[in-house]
């Protein structure tokens, strides 16, 4: 898994999942639509990512589909950077 | 026509998806006043048959207690049936400060604003008090009229995992940059009913200069030693900045709400809250009722001492027939199921046997985790209880869940 998948992750896993290490979540898991992470909480996350990438996410970017899977979210965050 | 076929095809396809996911709510007609024991006609047009009532937020039996009743009839002669004004115009009587004022007193704050409805309350107050230069961190499981109040409030959003307290201390840190924050959390919750960590949380506003909020919908009137709440509860009676909470579920259980809190607070509300301008307030009928409802809960602790002991032997009871619940001490008591299909198969059975309790599953609750949700009332004698034990362990063994924990209920029905 490359660094920024690893980045998203850690940060996934630390931000939404319950601290007793019971539940654990790969790149490919889906983080919304199984609930894990809800649209209210979602929030954080893309304040993470913008934080520590130098992005800004449009709204229009910010949706369930492409924030569902970590790999998803890599996606998006390569595609930004590239466009800046 | 502007309501075109394609629109009323869409709308109605949207429909059938909501059946086709499970999740289409249907009414109940009730044909008696809520109680303990009520009449139903479900479903609509057949005959109304008595149930044993388990999913009323009537925790203190004053939904249609006689002396609330006789108030409120007083209250409907006396002052009338409208007031056809919102409050600021020619909407406001006395007795609307008076049970304000009554409502500070049993709360223990500085001041209080009614509103038509605490959801109104919560969509109302975050707007009114902070801007784009604070921030709001909220428990991921608050109540929905809270997310909605946040979404219309420009300051910072972030939220925490629910009830954890090292992980609202980093976000405390996290936004020490901002002028101002909010900790926003339920004082009980109300799918599984345990209470929040409020002299914890509390400390931790206080140690980062922070603010607290809570909505305690589900607490006023019963939780803590004379029921005023969980600020009583957990030792810290005017430490909260502000309190929101309804007069629909245990203060009477008919409509209204308010915002109690820091004095500023309270008349910036009167100030800028949108539903409190925009709306007229809680009824005359409504308000005479609710005052004696605040005579009978700071008279005696009578009713929640009953509800406590009503709680304690329904926790007891489900434990010793083998149902898997929620721990806690709030007369909020999940039956855990896990499987939605079981948890909605089991709700069906339970009225079969005369018993009235409903069945909650994703998205109200997280993907595996659906159960039954059961609440207690002082409405409740040992009997209802009696029953309403006996029916659930008929439909326990039934489905061979007696007994068994979360991974053999899990093992025989999947999540």
């Amino acid at each position: 898994m490359d660094e920024l998948k690893k980045a998203i992750l850690d940060y996934v896993t630390h931000e939404y999942l319950d601290d007793d290490g019971g539940e654990t979540i790969t790149a490919d898991t889906q983080l919304i639509s199984s609930g894990i992470v809800d649209s209210f909480s979602m929030v954080s996350l893309k304040r993470f990512l913008e934080k520590k990438y130098g992005i800004n996410i449009p709204d229009r970017d910010a949706s369930p589909e492409a924030f569902d899977t970590v790999n998803r979210i890599a996606a998006l965050v390569e595609r930004l950077r590239k466009g800046n | 026509m502007a309501y075109s076929d394609s629109a009323r095809a869409a709308y109605n396809s949207d429909l059938e998806a909501i059946r086709e996911a499970g999740l289409f709510k249907e009414e109940r007609y009730i044909r008696s006043p809520q109680a303990a024991s009520i009449e139903v006609e479900y479903p609509a047009g057949a005959p109304g048959r008595t149930v044993i009532n388990f999913c009323a937020n009537n925790y203190l039996g004053l939904s249609s207690h006689p002396d609330v009743v006789a108030a409120a009839r007083e209250g409907l002669a006396d002052r009338g049936y409208g007031m056809s004004s919102v409050r600021f115009i020619c909407g406001t009587q006395d007795n609307h400060r008076r049970l304000e004022e009554r409502l500070t007193s049993f709360l223990g704050t500085e001041d209080t604003l009614l509103f038509p409805s605490c959801l109104d309350a919560n969509a109302g107050v975050f707007e009114a008090i902070l801007g784009e230069q604070d921030v709001m961190i909220a428990d991921r499981l608050v109540h929905a009229s809270i997310v909605d109040g946040m979404r219309l409030c420009a300051a910072v959003r972030d939220t925490y995992k629910h009830a954890s307290l090292s992980h609202l201390e980093e976000k405390l840190q996290e936004h020490q940059d901002k002028r101002r924050r909010l900790v926003i959390t339920d004082g009980v919750f109300s799918m599984d009913g345990d209470l929040a960590p409020l002299a914890g949380i509390v400390e931790l506003a206080e140690k980062y200069d922070a603010m607290v909020f809570v909505d305690e919908s589900h607490a006023s009137g019963f939780i803590g030693r004379t029921g005023r709440g969980t600020h009583e509860h957990c030792g810290v009676l005017g430490r909260v900045d502000i309190i929101t909470t309804t007069l629909g579920k245990a203060l009477g259980g008919a409509s209204g709400g308010c915002v109690s809190g820091r004095r500023e607070i309270v008349e910036l509300c009167r100030q800028r809250a949108r539903p409190y301008l925009f709306s007229n307030t809680v009824a005359p009928v409504i308000v005479s009722g609710a005052l004696k409802v605040m005579d009978l809960v700071q008279a005696s602790t009578e009713r929640r001492d009953k509800l406590e002991a009503n709680t304690r032997f329904w926790r007891a009871g489900l434990e010793r027939i083998g149902l898997d619940i929620k721990a806690g001490e709030s007369p909020i008591v999940p039956v855990m199921l896990y499987n939605a299909r079981l948890a909605q198969d089991v709700a069906r059975d339970l009225y079969d046997e005369g018993i009235y309790a409903v069945g909650f599953f994703f998205p109200v609750v997280a993907k595996g985790q659906a159960r039954i949700r059961t609440q207690l009332s002082a409405a409740h004698e040992t009997e209802h209880l009696e029953r309403g034990l006996a029916a659930f362990e008929r439909v326990g063994r039934k489905y061979g869940i007696l007994g068994k924990n979360k991974d053999e209920i899990k093992d025989m029905y999947g999540l």
